[in-house]
């Protein structure tokens, strides 16, 4: 193992720097920037939880414990599950189309789900007692447990897949490993939606929807980021022509994400019919998102942005237009990003006492976020985008390794047998 | 043969039978009196379900606490002892006291409702801490924190059916009602500051476990209905309230 590592990374880390620093006047000042927000919403999570009080410096409250921040949180890891998932079709589950895919989407989940611990780790009041008690005091009926411990998990694995997938002599070490990445990501994703689903106090949550809800989303999570980052890559950062395999692959992960958002519209809809005729704390939840302070959050950016552009622009794409994708994938990440907050504020603003008909309960609570909470975020935001693009230049675009050959191989051969068939 | 006469079938009914024609009558009684107003038997049925809970108490003692909320001023002294026993600071509290407007009442138009942790036998915070830092006392029920491991995840507020707990920046870990556990039960004392300060013996403590208990014998007398908040969660309280 530490054979490859050596092989693969410290012995190539001159020629790595020199494809950053020729990367262009555009692209350093991009990472410039991105450097730059990282480390002020690194330093704006670190003065919010140890000089001001995260009481002064975030907008939570005792009625809205957890708001944007986890929610990015959310965002983040459901993208890394979404991402492992997908790509796992081809490089772990055999799938030809999806073959093509597999070094670039293990670097986005890999990334994405240390975005996600990055900000979680700027909202936890005591993150190091987070890394201890963790380990020596687990409770084991609690989802928040195990989704932490395997997001964990699944950040090893993929990082152990990734090493192996640049080396020839272990792809089917990367397989296993792979293998044992797709098992733990699916597993910490719906046990992320089995926090809130188990929460029998509140009723928007409650119930068996979420845990169901949350690997739905994460697929199409990962086809959106798939189908973002590889045409950010190949319009702006590498400039290079996507071969043939890569394309159809493309062209695959855009005919899923249609069967995928037509599946996600189905669920939309059963889950606010149900909800319409559940309790009086749900229904008032659903109020909010339908006809409340958050219904141009839920019809124009959840639904219309969200699902109904995305949908008509990916099946006029026919999966060949990147551009049209491009636009399509943007549109719909953005959607997903105020999805999630929407699903995490929403479910709190109904107050726990509102059916006892108290003036203290009587009001919606309500949230918006502060300034040191959107930097935290930003910074997020900008440690995924700063390590896409660094790694575009220190893996050389992940094109014409060893494995991708294998898998090149593999098509041809499975292609051949199909013919001969 | 007439099998009234038999000796399964005394000619008076059983007392298991009046009961149940008890039950039922106090049950039509708890649902005409209003809302989510349950009779003392069908409290007993919704919030101990299980047998085990109905005849005999998990704790030993089983602390729980009667709040007679018809009692209640509104004068805060309960408010201001558990701040001043507790260290509570401005920005938080471990019971308060709701105000509910009766429009359609002919006297009294304000009701007073005291809330504080129901120390539940199924706690929804206990079950979601990843570290166990919130934990039920396996002696007495009392659902208590080991603040040392509170990691500020603040999943156990969401949890909480009843906003029961809050974040204290000073002690650095999420806060609650013990019923006074650590500042007076623990030293032997035998009530929570809430209750000794309360004026108008709203507050009811003790062990539910003990038949000699007030709130044994609150929660068992069938004259008036007794209820428990949000009791359609499942999270089996330990505060009962009640009228009169």
């Amino acid at each position: 193992m530490s054979d490859i590592v050596q092989e693969s990374f410290v012995s190539n880390i001159k020629p790595a720097f020199q494809r950053v620093f020729s990367g262009g006047p555009i692209y350093l000042s991009f990472v410039a920037l991105l450097s730059i927000l990282l480390l002020v919403g690194i330093g704006s999570g670190i003065h919010a939880l140890f000089i001001a009080g995260s009481r002064h410096a975030y907008a939570t409250s005792r009625e809205v414990p957890v708001a944007i921040l986890i929610s990015t949180y959310i965002f983040f890891v459901v993208a890394s599950t979404g991402l492992c998932l997908v790509s796992s079709l081809g490089h772990v589950f055999g799938v030809k189309d999806f073959m093509p895919l597999a070094k670039r989407c293990v670097y986005l989940s890999i990334i994405t789900i240390l975005s996600g611990f990055l900000v979680i780790g700027l909202e936890i009041e005591n993150p190091f007692r987070m890394a201890l008690y963790n380990v020596i005091s687990p409770n084991f009926s609690s989802n928040i447990w195990w989704m932490g411990t395997l997001y964990g998990f699944a950040v090893v694995f993929l990082t152990i897949e990734f090493i192996f997938l640049f080396n020839e002599a272990h792809h089917h070490k990367a397989v296993i490993a792979g293998f044992l990445g797709v098992i733990t990501e699916v597993a910490a994703n719906s046990n992320l939606g089995g926090v809130f689903a188990m929460m029998n106090g509140r009723p928007f949550w409650y119930g068996p929807y979420f845990p169901v809800y949350f690997i739905l989303s994460a697929l199409i999570t990962g086809c959106a980021f798939i189908m973002f980052f590889f045409c950010l890559s190949h319009k702006a950062v590498n400039k290079k022509v996507f071969d043939d395999s890569t394309a159809n692959a493309l062209q695959s992960v855009s005919k899923l994400t249609l069967l995928l958002l037509a599946i996600m519209m189905i669920f939309t809809i059963w889950k606010f019919l149900t909800t319409s005729v559940g309790s009086p704390g749900a229904v008032s939840a659903l109020n909010v998102l339908t006809d409340g302070p958050y219904s141009f959050n839920f019809w124009t950016i959840e639904i219309l942005v969200g699902m109904v552009i995305p949908f008509v622009l990916i099946l006029a794409s026919r999966g060949k237009n990147l551009t049209v994708m491009f636009i399509a994938a943007a549109l719909m990440i953005l959607s997903l990003f105020f999805t999630r907050m929407d699903m995490v504020v929403v479910g709190q603003l109904v107050p726990q006492y509102f059916e006892l008909g108290v003036v203290e309960y009587s009001k919606l609570n309500t949230y918006s976020p502060s300034v040191h909470e959107i930097l935290v975020v930003l910074g997020g935001i900008s440690f995924c985008v700063l390590a896409f693009l660094l790694g575009e230049k220190v893996f050389s675009g992940f094109e014409d390794s060893p494995h991708t050959e294998i898998m090149k191989e593999k098509i041809t051969e499975v292609a051949e047998a199909e013919e001969l068939t | 043969m007439d099998n009234t006469k038999h000796k399964n079938f005394p000619d008076h009914p059983l007392d298991s039978e009046r009961r149940e024609f008890l039950k039922i009558g106090l049950k039509i009684t708890g649902v005409l009196a209003g809302g989510s107003v349950l009779s003392l038997i069908s409290n007993i049925d919704q919030a101990y379900s299980l047998d085990i809970f109905r005849d005999k108490y998990p704790y030993k003692p089983h602390y729980a606490m009667v709040l007679r909320q018809d009692r209640c001023i509104d004068c805060e002294k309960c408010m201001k002892a558990c701040v001043s026993t507790n260290k509570v600071p401005d920005y938080g509290w471990r019971t308060k006291i709701l105000k509910r407007e009766l429009l359609a009442a002919l006297d009294q138009k304000w009701e007073f409702i005291p809330i504080l942790c129901n120390q539940c036998n199924n706690p929804p915070c206990v079950r979601t801490c990843p570290t166990t830092a919130t934990y039920k006392d396996k002696t007495n029920g009392i659902v208590q924190m080991n603040n040392k491991k509170c990691i500020g995840c603040k999943s156990c507020i969401m949890a909480c059916p009843y906003d029961a707990r809050y974040y204290n920046e000073e002690k650095g870990a999420i806060d609650k009602c013990d019923f006074c556990f650590d500042a007076r039960l623990s030293k032997g004392i035998t009530t929570p500051a809430c209750v000794e300060a309360c004026p108008s013996d709203v507050r009811i403590f003790g062990d539910l476990s003990d038949p000699a208990s007030r709130v044994f014998q609150l929660v068992h007398q069938l004259q008036k209905p007794v209820w428990v908040l949000r009791e359609q969660v499942g999270a089996k309280p330990n505060i009962f309230y009640m009228k009169g």
